[in-house]
């Protein structure tokens, strides 16, 4: 792997990656915001749980869709 | 973004982009990244309880993604990564139970923080010294002619072969990281230390388990990132759901600053790739400093540490 190669695998992920995340943001954290909140002043425990959990499910969906961007981004590139 | 949990109002571009950072230097360096994290959440108005809990819910997340990344390309020993979780679980309680200690005889803010700076700056010229060391010896031995020693080699490799002949059983062996046999004992207070830093001065303490695990158990150094990543995610899922229950997690703002860190971690891991172990611990150096610039600021300012 060379600088050059990885500065634009970079920079065309990143790319795709700022729509995603724009989506995310609206979909996801616009809807589960209240539920959190709530669980944070009701049901500590739960809360607890979810936040591990959250952070879990976040870390391997992530991985998943950064390793497939980057593989489509260097078969494109290649 | 008005962040409900927290009560504060912050840019989701100001957390990404300080997730990504943070991303990067865990993924090649195999740290939490916490000496940054927290004053960067402090900056924003976080108080430090919210602080130190939300960012090692972000540090959980990153590690995830880095790691399996580390994992695809053969850096994580998993054996030794679930031996060295019990230790610093372990330890990391001792560190929480000390700074309790200290917080009612009241001098808990500049105890750790003198600590704190000694340990960042004994770090920092440790590892300058060594990977000098080692890089002048592969220089030398290039322009000679003769054969390099062995891929990943350090300067420092006199004590770990001692430390490895320490004969305590139970006895261990350790294919993955090429350790034949090494007493159980010395990995569990490798990793106790780690975590008794981890307690006492707040993050991952990968900054501290990393070297440790290269020079004192003589893990290769990219074995040594990942490995610690992996282990990262055991015990701060521990640490994670401990301050969540005492409300110190606002995982809204974890969840924004861990969509930055993916990407970071996945191109701090494959940044690996590019260097060799003594350079990757040279390129280590300046960390600790800024850990230890920061606690300075925050002492002359008057601030917690």
């Amino acid at each position: 792997m060379d600088w050059r190669r990885l500065a634009k695998t970079v920079g065309i992920e990143a790319a795709v990656y700022a729509v995603l995340m724009t989506a995310y943001f609206f979909l996801v954290l616009h809807f589960m915001g209240g539920w959190l909140v709530n669980l944070f002043q009701h049901h500590r425990l739960w809360y607890a749980i979810g936040a591990v959990v959250l952070m879990f499910g976040q870390g391997v969906a992530l991985e998943m869709l950064t390793t497939l961007l980057l593989k489509l981004v260097r078969r494109r590139t290649e | 973004m008005d962040f409900a949990i927290s009560h504060i109002h912050a840019s989701p571009l100001y957390l990404i982009c300080t997730g990504f950072i943070i991303g990067v230097l865990g993924g090649f360096f195999g740290v939490g990244g916490s000496f940054i994290a927290g004053p960067a959440l402090r900056l924003i108005g976080l108080p430090w309880n919210m602080a130190v809990g939300t960012d090692l819910a972000h540090i959980l997340g990153k590690s995830i993604v880095a790691a399996r990344k580390h994992r695809a390309l053969g850096n994580i020993d998993v054996k030794l990564g679930f031996i060295m979780a019990i230790g610093t679980v372990v330890g990391a309680e001792t560190g929480a139970q000390l700074i309790e200690w200290l917080k009612h005889r009241g001098e808990v803010n500049l105890v750790v923080s003198i600590v704190s700076i000694v340990v960042y700056l004994s770090i920092s010229t440790f590892m300058a010294w060594e990977s000098y060391k080692t890089l002048q010896g592969q220089r030398a031995r290039a322009k000679s002619g003769a054969a390099p020693r062995k891929a990943d080699e350090n300067a420092f490799s006199h004590v770990t072969r001692r430390i490895q002949r320490f004969h305590l059983p139970p006895m261990i062996s350790l294919p993955t990281a090429g350790i034949e046999r090494i007493s159980l004992w010395t990995i569990l207070g490798v990793a106790f230390v780690g975590g008794l830093f981890s307690g006492f001065l707040g993050g991952g303490a990968g900054y501290i388990r990393m070297p440790a695990m290269v020079y004192l158990l003589g893990i290769p150094t990219h074995l040594a990132i990942g490995t610690d990543l992996f282990e990262i995610i055991i015990s701060a899922s521990y640490a994670t759901f401990s301050h969540a229950m005492k409300g110190n997690v606002d995982i809204l703002i974890a969840l924004v600053m861990h969509t930055g860190a993916a990407v970071g971690a996945q191109i701090g891991a494959m940044l690996t790739q590019l260097f060799r172990g003594p350079k990757i611990r040279l390129a280590f150096v300046p960390l600790p400093l800024i850990g230890a610039a920061i606690v300075i600021y925050t002492l002359i300012k008057g601030g917690h540490a």
